[in-house]
């Protein structure tokens, strides 16, 4: 119900007195509602939700969380050199 | 597509769970609220990729399953009358009322509408001006901003035959009432990402500090729920409890505070009943006086309606995070998607219908893939 899918603004207007949007999630366009937005601009990705334009993606947030992601897996990698110099590891189950 | 592939990927998701088991030395009980997160575990199988002792349990945060069944009455006797086109988001035509589901009256000559977002049913109700267009407006406070720019629309066009039938819910209300009931077993929480989009998060500051249980603001796709669970763990090992935001992307401490005002000129917090749950205190939105020519409950007197609930169902339990869909001896036998018997099977969101979705109800035992 709460879904919320992620788009990129291609072009913004005014309808009906509400500024709308066209949006592309993948290879598909809808409009979409930008009055909750009004910093969003095309080329920006918002998350949608029925209908609406609820929240504007912060790229640098979201670039710094994956490289989080990424570094840990270099670190549980390291996490892993360290157990292999104290010794065989078990099973992981 | 961006921001959905890349928190798809196999090898953070297995980094992130051995960080997890490398970092736990006890279990844990922790509780995805939203049900688009339960839906995106169980679609994924994350909680398989997780050590046996952090058990997810699944929370209320399924606005079509906690619509009580005096409101879906409601609907139904609305939907009914000849002069309404009664319109819906998809997910709650096939929720059974006491006799029928918006299908079936729809298959009996009732126009009932599907509906993408409610700005819709604005342009059904100039095309019908002989017609009462009606909205069913369910949802948690993602979709209230949608629903208060309906009726904020109606109002400044003169658009006076567009109506919505009110079943909005709030996320901390019920939050509290699991952690206040005395069979609560949840440790921390999985908080819902797009309801804090439009709220932020500081409501939940206060009940994380209150009742002191962690609370990570997660998003929904599987790296999202993968990394919120390890910041959830971190924290309970730790012994701290505070309101940590994983979906930072998406997600600020205030939130959306132009959605949030018109939420506030439209709406007015009330007492709301959740199926399976019962009453909670202050746990819902109406429609402020001021917008009353737009409230369907006002416009069309609809007579209380005494509601029963199947005796075998435990979804309130589960609801709660205190059972699981398989402590349920009508799960996936008597009680199946096409014929649910209570709430948490009524939508692809429940945590029931869910686990029948991607084929739980068919496991004998356990099967769970150590990583």
């Amino acid at each position: 119900m709460c879904l919320g899918i992620p788009g990129k603004i291609i072009d913004a207007y005014e309808a009906q007195g509400l500024r709308m949007a066209k949006i592309q999630f993948g290879a598909i366009v809808r409009e979409a509602c930008l009055e909750y937005v009004p910093e969003a601009m095309a080329g920006d990705y918002v998350v949608v939700h029925v209908g609406f334009a609820i929240s504007k993606l912060d790229e640098e947030e979201a670039a710094r969380t994956y490289r989080l992601l990424a570094e840990m897996g270099q670190l549980s990698e390291l996490g892993d050199l360290r157990m292999d110099e104290q010794g065989p590891r078990g099973s992981s189950s | 597509m961006k921001y959905v592939d890349e928190y798809r990927s196999a090898q953070l998701a297995l980094n992130i769970t051995q960080e997890i088991r490398r970092i736990q030395t006890r279990p844990w009980v922790i509780m995805e609220v939203c049900g688009g997160q339960t839906h995106s575990i169980v679609k994924h199988g994350l909680d398989y990729l997780l050590p046996e002792t952090i058990e997810l349990v699944h929370g209320p945060g399924c606005p079509v399953c906690v619509t009580s069944l005096e409101m879906i009455d409601k609907a139904h006797a609305i939907a009914r009358r000849p002069d309404v086109i009664f319109t819906s988001f998809g997910d709650m035509l096939r929720v059974p009322g006491s006799e029928a589901d918006l299908f079936t009256l729809k298959s009996q000559g009732a126009d009932v509408r599907i509906v993408y977002s409610p700005l819709d049913c604005l342009k059904i109700a100039k095309a019908n001006p002989e017609k009462k267009v009606v909205f069913f407006a369910v949802g948690f406070e993602t979709t209230a901003p949608a629903n208060a720019m309906s009726v904020w629309q109606a109002r400044r066009g003169g658009i006076k035959n567009f109506s919505i039938l009110v079943s909005h819910v709030l996320v901390p209300p019920a939050i509290a009432a699991i952690l206040q009931s005395p069979q609560n077993r949840v440790q921390g929480f999985l908080g819902p990402g797009h309801v804090c989009a439009i709220m932020g998060y500081r409501e939940y500051e206060a009940i994380s500090a209150r009742y002191r249980v962690p609370i990570v603001i997660s998003g929904f796709e599987p790296l999202d729920i993968l990394e919120g669970t390890l910041m959830t763990v971190r924290q309970l090992q730790a012994g701290s409890a505070e309101v940590e935001n994983q979906y930072a992307r998406a997600v600020e401490r205030e939130g959306n505070r132009v959605a949030q005002n018109l939420v506030s000129e439209v709406f007015e917090i009330c007492d709301r009943k959740w199926r399976g749950v019962g009453a909670i205190p202050k746990s819902g939105y109406r429609l402020r006086y001021e917008f009353r020519d737009h409230d369907a409950e006002r416009l069309f007197e609809v007579e209380e309606i005494d509601t029963k609930e199947p005796a075998i169902c435990i979804s309130g339990q589960i609801l709660k995070g205190i059972k699981k869909p398989h402590d349920c001896p009508a799960f996936g036998k008597i009680c199946t998607p096409q014929t649910p018997l209570g709430a948490t099977m009524v939508s692809a969101e429940g945590a029931c219908a869910a686990y029948y979705a991607y084929g739980r109800h068919l496991e004998t035992g356990e099967i769970r893939h150590a990583v």
